[in-house]
């Protein structure tokens, strides 16, 4: 049936031009990239969160010791996380800037390498 | 005419005439389920912050705190660093690869039938439960609220359903975005207002605050107690005390990034690094917010103090009583409006994340196959579906009435965000071999795990004294097969199981085969949706 395969060969193509990306040495570079700074990131922010649950659930004596006037440490611990979030937030804009400059080079090259694969 | 009315009527007026000129430029289906792709970054961050700030943080998390201390400030904490998982795992990829849905992401290279069928079953529970939860509260509210106006619950509950069923219908996500935009602006400045007031209450000595705090007196069953509300333990108590503070975490940290609601607001931006930036702005509006629910839910139990609040409305009205006493009746009634503008809303952007995934996943992609017969009947569709939605949501939120404990809905609705949306957009993302059956099985593991343990739940299951009557009952009669009210510790493990055992048990190459199209384009943004130009 020709009708399916000229509506089959053009996906076909699409998808090498996409797996091109994938193997490509900037595609990689951009995963690396992004993997150093999110995998830690993420992982130390759940280690530190779930940390305060932990400590004000089955140590909250310890928890309710007085650092500063009637001020304890479970307030402080519990503060402290919003800025560990912003913290963790804004180091991660910095980063992302890195990651749009790869991407875009990664998008204007395979836009230019499709298009001179057309002509 | 009382002085709450006329705010809160001033508010629908301003709502309305937003809506008007909004409706105007909501043709398309771009236009109207993403308003055009063109929202910039500070603009998406303040309307995410206004969708998500209900008024269960803002009225309930400071009665929380008034009343059980420290412990409410727990829920703050996990409110904004939630985020983080909003931030760094899922808004990006999500805005490159989608269109309106969440369910885009999974059908990209998922069988879009199946999955799509799935994803608007989770997606309609989790943002029905949550509107109903939202609907009793905002009518009990209202007609405490505006007391003395002669509202009752029933048209409390009606007023607000049409108004949240006008704005999605005729205004769609541009009017909606707005709605949430003022509705934050008006949250944000009547909390430091209010931080303010309390601070100059004790001489803006944080000492003296502190100190105060230190020794709340209140009444318990006749017995004048005094407490230091600043230790933890007067809500979470053993033996499951612990267990729940963990398992509210977990549905915090994972459910928020699987809410419809806040997802869909992702595709109202032009790329992926306004996506970014404007988690960022929500995060600071978020944090910001909870950290003064510090002066809010303190400041009520130290200032008004439990006693008068339990006589005056109770929990809920801990934030405008606070308002009354530091300041009068007209602040009083600025913050009764800024709470009703706050369930106005939320209940918008679950209507429309709701009508979105059943225009666009189940009546375009499941029942026509992806093809829309006429054009604009997507949008039409919505239309329809949005007044459908709206009228349930009341019908069930006037049957249950004022009484009834929705408390556990809100619950449901981020455990089954938790535990069936969450694990299978990352592993549809991250995961190669992951397929269709997989999907499937997690989001209805998920979906059931939570509604199933909630169920069996301390919320649903109690022997309740005899002097408790009507809607107020526990639904079973009988001691709770399942100890905690916050079912994440294990719904959340069983719905990652169920997408994993699912997909190793099937065999669907084309999945894998699609991956590297679904990597490259939610990584860089390649062939992402592009904004529509406004006319």
């Amino acid at each position: 049936m020709p009708e399916i395969a000229t509506t089959v060969k053009p996906e076909q193509e699409e998808q090498s031009m996409w797996d091109r990306v994938a193997a490509s040495h900037e595609f990689r570079d951009l995963m690396a990239t992004k993997k150093i700074f999110i995998v830690p990131a993420f992982l130390f922010f759940l280690v530190y969160y779930f940390l305060l649950p932990i400590l004000v659930g089955y140590a909250p004596q310890f928890m309710a010791t007085k650092v500063w006037g009637n001020v304890n440490l479970a307030y402080l611990f519990a503060l402290s996380q919003f800025f560990m979030a912003w913290a963790i937030a804004g180091l991660y804009v910095r980063a992302g800037d890195d990651f749009d400059e790869i991407s875009k080079d990664i998008i204007e090259k395979s836009v230019n390498g499709e298009k001179g694969k057309g002509e | 005419m009382s002085a709450p009315l006329m705010m809160f009527l001033l508010f629908i007026a301003i709502t309305l005439a937003i809506t008007y000129w909004a409706s105007k430029r909501s043709a398309s289906a771009s236009a109207y389920f993403a308003a055009g792709r063109q929202i910039k970054s500070w603009q998406n961050g303040v309307a995410v912050a206004g969708d998500y700030m209900s008024a269960a943080s803002f009225l309930g998390i400071a009665g929380v705190i008034a009343f059980q201390g420290y412990d409410g400030f727990m829920f703050s904490v996990g409110w904004l660093v939630a985020y983080l998982t909003v931030l760094l795992v899922i808004a990006e990829p999500l805005r490159n690869a989608g269109k309106y849905t969440m369910a885009d992401v999974l059908a990209y290279r998922l069988k879009p039938r199946a999955v799509r069928a799935m994803a608007a079953l989770s997606t309609l529970t989790v943002s029905t439960f949550y509107m109903i939860a939202q609907m009793v509260g905002a009518g009990a509210l209202v007609a405490l609220l505006l007391k003395g106006s002669g509202i009752s619950y029933q048209t409390a509950v009606i007023g607000v359903g049409i108004l949240m069923i006008v704005y999605v219908v005729f205004g769609g996500m541009l009017a909606t975005t707005w709605v949430q935009i003022i509705k934050a602006i008006l949250l944000m400045a009547g909390t430091l207002l209010l931080s303010i007031l309390v601070m100059a209450h004790f001489h803006f000595s944080f000492a003296t605050f502190f100190d105060a705090i230190g020794h709340v007196t209140y009444h318990d069953k006749g017995q004048e107690v005094v407490k230091d509300f600043l230790q933890p333990g007067l809500r979470y108590k053993p033996p499951y005390g612990p267990l729940e503070l963990i398992s509210l975490g977990l549905a915090l940290i994972f459910g928020t990034a699987g809410l419809p609601h806040i997802l869909v607001r992702f595709y109202t931006v032009p790329d992926a690094k306004t996506a970014r930036h404007s988690v960022v702005w929500a995060m600071a509006l978020i944090g910001s917010f909870y950290i003064m629910t510090t002066f809010l839910g303190f400041g009520a139990a130290t200032i008004v103090g439990r006693d008068f609040i339990g006589t005056h409305g109770g929990t809920n009205m801990s934030a405008p009583l606070l308002a009354q006493a530091l300041a009068g009746d007209i602040f009083f009634a600025f913050i009764c409006a800024i709470a009703f503008a706050t369930i106005l809303a939320v209940v918008a952007g679950l209507t429309i994340s709701a009508t979105t995934s059943f225009a666009h996943d189940f009546y375009t992609n499941v029942i026509h196959k992806g093809v829309e017969r006429k054009p604009g009947e997507e949008v039409r569709v919505a239309r329809i579906s949005a007044f459908v939605v709206g009228a349930i949501a009341m019908m069930i939120a006037i049957a249950l009435g004022p009484t009834a404990n929705v408390a556990f809905l809100v619950a449901l609705a981020f455990a089954v965000a938790a535990s069936a949306n969450l694990p299978v957009i990352v592993l549809s993302i991250f995961w190669r071999r992951f397929n269709t059956a997989g999907a499937v099985s997690g989001l209805a593991v998920g979906l059931l795990a939570s509604i199933g343990l909630i169920l069996v739940s301390p919320s649903l299951m109690a022997i309740d004294p005899p002097t408790v009557t009507g809607a107020a009952r526990h639904l079973i009669q009988a001691k709770a097969l399942f100890p905690l009210e916050n079912p994440g510790i294990v719904s959340i493990p069983l719905g990652f199981l169920g997408a994993i055992l699912g997909t190793l048990l099937s065999h669907e190459p084309t999945s894998a085969h699609k991956f590297n199209e679904l990597l490259v384009r939610s990584n860089t943004g390649l062939g992402a949706e592009k904004a529509t130009a406004s006319h």
